[in-house]
């Protein structure tokens, strides 16, 4: 039992330490900004940030901890985002108050994204692999280019949808248009802050950590190592890949929301394939199953190429070296040992525990 | 009063092979039963229509008095038939402890919510499982390495692993899938006084496929043997060992 209590709290200081690292960033740009020392490009990508991240945690939940690689991620975010989008553009005459607007929108985004996840896992999930990887990623892209296709307009009798153009929404004379095709959501309140995306990101953190140290993430952890093993101890695999899935999409969902509301105009054409891999990117950057390292590598990857800007026709070429040298400095073998070394002797300089 | 698994006429056919034909078993409470034959006589192939990894093409498939045919693997489970893999199929990235904890899944539950927000149900299953599981590590031998991922334990421990997580579901038969495979005649030997050992310890009923004869003929009480998908005999371990057909069918004429 001991040994039980010495698991626990090793697991508990992980999580501690996610929280940590989490909070005090969050502090050091709090300070920032207030004395006005924050720089601009930074400033611009807070909220970016926090949704890239939340992505990024929720993604690991399905490639890291599930281990089913999906790459249509971005899909998720595109329906939370668009679904939040049409109410908030909808109601900013209605509910002035932007917080409770906003938090409507947040709830409407994560249970739209859920349940399309829900329903586009029950068909994919019995697929594997390379298969699965296809799947997702169509899907991301059928969902981006419906989205593309809806002309929506509201007036006093409701709303009006047409898929032809913008004359055939057939409003009365007061009515105006919400969505218009490929041009998206237009002067949309931007509602979405900081703070908001940190209070989502912690729960986010809050969630994960605590569904991977349970029974249901010991479930979809032993599905992962063994699909045939854990059938032979009772456990069921469609009911846990669901939970991976849908649970995750729900997540990237909100961060739909939270990157949508960070702009003015919404525009569905950004959630592609692109936005899929990158925040893939984030998760094999950070190490599978690691969502501390998901957090570190989504913030670090956003800024850089914004760091980089000074470097003009370069830049990308330089992002490309930077990402490849973390990947290398991260995971090879001999820098693991290298940080082995560093690390224990650190914790001998500062006394107990190994 | 029933026999804890009886089979009857059990039979299955991928394309035009035959692999199991008309195989019967009956084994009681608390025995320890062999099932033995050349490579490719359809051993496992018996172990996956038990545990419902095929379905059977005919035949029925009693556990203590409830049938069971036909259906998944996981009612299967529920019901009460737990079993080990030839090739060891541990959940490898997942600490010892976790192995066996996964196995307690329909044991002790608390729901999804419980799971998200760590309420005090959730603290207080987790402990009993904490409990479970050790108890269970301890009795192999294995607390020592509670916290070890399972894909790091020696190769004999693996195989240990394997039948505590089987047991964790609380099984009332015990399905052993070659459990010497590639173990020198020493560890051999522990293997035979640790099967023992469960069947008394837990009162199970083990039905175990061997090729070790050492082992077949130290431990089972009755054997069942199969080739090519039919039962060649069965009976008593020693007589069925010193039948003229078995020995052909091992040795060839």
């Amino acid at each position: 039992m001991q040994l039980v209590e010495k698991m626990k709290k090793a697991t508990r200081r992980k999580q501690m330490k996610t929280y940590g690292v989490v909070l005090a960033a969050f502090v050091i740009i709090e300070i920032l900004s207030l004395t006005g020392n924050l720089p601009n490009i930074l400033a611009g990508q807070l909220v970016t940030l926090c949704a890239y991240a939340i992505a990024a945690i929720s993604l690991n939940l399905v490639v890291g901890i599930s281990g089913e690689l999906s790459l249509g991620h971005a899909g998720f975010m595109c329906v939370g985002a668009y679904t939040s989008g049409l109410f908030t553009k909808c109601m900013q005459p209605v509910i002035p108050n932007s917080n409770v607007r906003f938090l409507l929108a947040l709830l409407i985004g994560i249970v739209a994204a859920g349940v399309i996840g829900f329903l586009i896992g029950i068909p994919v999930l019995r697929l594997r692999g390379d298969y699965l990887a296809i799947v997702t990623l169509a899907f991301c892209q059928i969902i981006k280019n419906v989205f593309q296709a809806f002309y929506i307009g509201l007036d006093s009798t409701g709303l009006h949808f047409s898929m032809r153009d913008q004359f055939s929404i057939k409003m009365a004379a007061d009515g105006k248009v919400i969505a218009s095709g490929p041009q998206g959501i237009t002067a949309l309140s931007r509602d979405s802050s900081f703070i908001a995306g940190m209070i989502l990101l912690l729960i986010t953190l809050f969630i994960v950590q605590n569904l991977i140290n349970s029974r249901d993430g010991r479930a979809i952890m032993a599905i992962r190592d063994n699909r045939i093993a854990a059938e032979s101890v009772g456990i069921s695999i469609t009911k846990y890949k669901l939970m991976a899935f849908t649970t995750a999409s729900a997540m990237a969902g909100a961060a739909g929301v939270l990157y949508a509301h960070g702009f003015a105009t919404l525009n569905s054409s950004a959630y592609d394939f692109n936005k899929s891999i990158l925040i893939l990117v984030f998760v094999v950057l950070g190490g599978m199953g690691n969502i501390l390292g998901s957090v570190v590598a989504a913030v670090i990857l956003t800024v850089l190429p914004e760091m980089l800007r000074f470097l003009d026709a370069y830049r990308m070429l330089i992002y490309a070296i930077v990402m490849i040298v973390m990947m290398l400095v991260n995971w090879s073998p001999k820098a693991l040992e290298l940080r082995e070394v560093y690390t224990s002797r650190f914790k001998k300089k500062t006394g107990k525990e190994a | 009063m029933s026999a804890m698994l009886e089979v009857k006429n059990l039979g299955i056919s991928f394309g035009g092979l035959r692999a199991v034909n008309e195989f019967n078993l009956t084994i009681e409470k608390g025995m320890l039963y062999g099932l033995i034959g050349p490579n490719g006589a359809g051993k496992t192939t018996v172990f996956n229509l038990l545990t419902g990894v095929y379905k059977p093409s005919e035949g029925v498939v009693m556990l203590d008095g409830e049938n069971i045919t036909g259906k998944s693997t996981i009612e299967i489970n529920k019901a009460g038939v737990a079993r080990t893999f030839q090739n060891i199929r541990l959940f490898k990235q997942l600490p010892v402890l976790d192995n066996v904890k996964a196995g307690l899944h329909n044991e002790m539950k608390y729901s999804m919510l419980s799971s998200i927000f760590h309420t005090p149900a959730y603290r207080k299953v987790e402990k009993e499982m904490d409990e479970k599981a050790m108890e269970l590590l301890k009795v192999f031998g294995l607390d020592g390495f509670a916290d070890v991922a399972a894909a790091n334990l020696p190769y004999g421990e693996q195989r240990k692993l394997e039948i505590a997580r089987a047991l964790a579901t609380n099984p009332k038969i015990l399905l052993l899938d070659e459990p010497a495979a590639g173990m020198n005649p020493n560890e051999t030997q522990a293997l035979m006084d640790m099967i023992c050992f469960v069947r008394d310890h837990f009162d199970m009923t083990i039905l175990l496929i061997e090729h070790d004869m050492r082992l077949v003929s130290g431990i089972c009480e009755e054997l069942t043997v199969l080739n090519f998908g039919e039962t060649l005999c069965k009976g008593k371990t020693a007589e069925v060992l010193s039948d003229p057909r078995v020995i052909t069918a091992y040795l060839g004429n």
